[in-house]
């Protein structure tokens, strides 16, 4: 692996050279819990998409705040491995913090905040803008597994539905975004059909990033504690968004590049500077930002 | 197409459905011809709308078949079908219309999407193609066109009705149940309703099963007529038949209770 840079943030040891509490067990959760995580990730993992039930802990953080990616993260993750987490994008946000101060108590591994150096990468809301290669593996905070939710209330008939393949419904719910507004207004947690057969959510993340799921090398877990269900899409696995032929799926686009680092193919974050309204746009992966203007990139600086 | 339009579309024989020990009904046996519209009467509580689910495969029954000659296979039994199978058969070949618009309508989304839903769930994916077919439809139950972007839960019942008719026929289903389509409309929208649906039948050459216990929606709808009571089919006939001259004494019964206006 290569330079880790310890977290500002985290007092803990990021070193080599984890210090460990007799009497804690690696990881916060007990061996058997990790196991019943794991044999859930790897049933999920043979079934791409496949909602599994399992046996949800109650963690040191409330519902969602991510005891689901927690969990997850828990179970997957070594003493060799290096953890990022990022919250809306940002490394530095407070879920964000909490969450790799947590992992970087219970289980003393390094952390760190570039991407192409984390081999773990739990995330809310975002899947960073650097494409994710093969050495890792990305795990999703999720609220709301199911995706049929909204317009179908019973578990049961939701699962029958998954059984069946019955989703007709759910393009109910994009031809009503059409007939109201003229286009698929949905922007985050936009429904995805994986490997050709199981819809799901892709947790709330900005339709943006829904193509870049699409054939990931990566290994992309889910993880949603209260509703405890795991699911997962393994590396280089068809995820295909939802539309209409002649509604096609489209992602958000700017008119503006980010004001920072100039980047003008990342998701940028609209931010008021003053009281008058007057905004600026940021990208919302802060690593990627920072990388670009380490690189000698910038933006136009914001509105003076 | 499988068999001769002379081959019964529907098959039913001995059906017995017993809810613990209370009899639902008991030894129902009759066939259902493309096109034709068979009336069940009866008072409440007599088995007129549990025969009507365990028929069109909503209620398992405890005892009998139901056999229904499906396009591509003949006649298959609709409980001996995978679940999968069914479900299709119900939402594509089948229409059911229920007595409360509520159970047979999705409220939280608009009119236009109500009528669309069963072409998305067989597979349309053209949201132009699924928009003039939904209009097509409502224009054809006499709707405002203006409030095809409208929710349900915003219409009169009659308005409901239609809808919920409409959503049921855009995938030109040859067999339709209804169960009390009428009841709880006044009477000049029921009679509105009435006619619309004697004229969507007749001009599509649907088979219907219409459950009411209203003798005039009967008489107007229906070419043979089954009268029920405490589970069990009492007479069975050509509807004028039966209702001019009947035989059994509840019919007479039922036939003398009228109302005359």
């Amino acid at each position: 692996m290569t330079s880790v840079i310890p977290h500002p943030n985290a007092s803990v040891a990021t070193s080599a050279a984890p210090v460990r509490l007799a009497g804690y067990n690696f990881a916060y959760l007990d061996e058997q819990t990790k196991r019943m995580i794991r044999r859930a990730l790897l049933k999920a993992v043979a079934i791409p998409g496949y909602q599994v039930p399992f046996g949800s802990r109650e963690m040191p953080l409330p519902y969602g705040w991510g005891t689901g990616g927690i969990q997850v993260t828990a179970a997957v993750i070594g003493p060799d491995d290096v953890l990022k987490v990022i919250d809306q994008g940002a490394d530095d946000t407070t879920n964000a913090v909490s969450i790799r101060r947590f992992f970087a108590k219970t289980a003393g591994v390094a952390t760190t905040d570039r991407t192409v150096d984390a081999t773990v990468i739990q995330t809310r809301h975002r899947i960073p803008e650097v494409p994710l290669t093969e050495n890792q593996i990305l795990v999703y905070q999720v609220p709301i597994p199911e995706p049929l939710r909204q317009l179908e209330p019973r578990e049961a008939e939701t699962r029958k539905m998954h059984a069946l393949e019955e989703y007709g419904v759910m393009h109910v719910s994009l031809y009503e975004d059409i007939a109201k507004f003229g286009r698929i207004t949905r922007s985050y947690n936009y429904p995805v059909r994986v490997n050709g057969r199981y819809v799901m959510a892709p947790s709330p993340i900005p339709k943006f990033d829904n193509p870049k799921m699409d054939r990931m090398p990566a290994l992309q877990l889910f993880g949603a504690g209260r509703e405890k269900r795991i699911y997962a899409v393994p590396p280089y696995t068809d995820v295909k968004s939802l539309d209409f032929e002649d509604h096609p799926f489209e992602i958000e686009t700017w008119e503006e590049d980010c004001s920072l680092c100039g980047a003008e193919d990342s998701y940028l974050d609209e931010v008021i500077v003053d009281d008058k309204g007057t905004k600026m746009y940021v990208c919302s992966d802060s690593d990627y930002c920072r990388e670009r203007r380490e690189a000698g990139h910038q933006g136009d600086g914001g509105p003076k | 197409m499988t068999g001769s339009v002379r081959d019964p579309l529907l098959q039913v024989r001995d059906l017995t459905h017993h809810y613990g020990r209370q009899l639902g009904c008991r030894d129902v046996s009759f066939d259902l011809h493309p096109g034709e519209v068979l009336g069940i009467v009866g008072e409440s509580g007599s088995g007129k709308t549990t025969l009507l689910k365990c028929v069109s495969g909503q209620l398992q029954p405890t005892d009998g078949s139901v056999s229904y000659r499906t396009r591509d296979l003949g006649p298959v039994d609709v409980y001996g079908m995978s679940e999968a199978r069914r479900r299709l058969l119900m939402r594509t070949d089948w229409g059911i219309v229920y007595q409360n618009a509520r159970d047979g309508l999705r409220m939280k989304v608009s009119a236009g999407a109500n009528v669309g839903e069963r072409l998305m769930a067989i597979g349309d994916r053209h949201y132009g193609h699924i928009r003039s077919e939904a209009v097509d439809w409502l224009e054809r139950v006499e709707m405002d066109m203006g409030r095809i972007d409208d929710m349900p839960g915003t219409f009169s019942g009659g308005m409901q009705q239609r809808l919920q008719i409409a959503r049921n026929l855009v995938t030109k289903p040859r067999l339709v149940f209804m169960d009390e389509p009428t009841s709880g409309l006044d009477v000049s929208v029921q009679a509105r309703l009435l006619d619309l649906i004697r004229g969507l039948v007749r001009s599509l050459g649907i088979a219907c099963i219409v459950v009411t216990h209203d003798l005039g929606v009967v008489r107007l709808l229906s070419h043979r007529l089954m009268v029920m009571k405490g589970g069990q089919v009492v007479e069975h006939g050509l509807t004028d038949q039966v209702l001019d001259d009947p035989q059994h004494p509840y019919t007479q019964l039922l036939v003398s209770s009228i109302l005359p206006v």
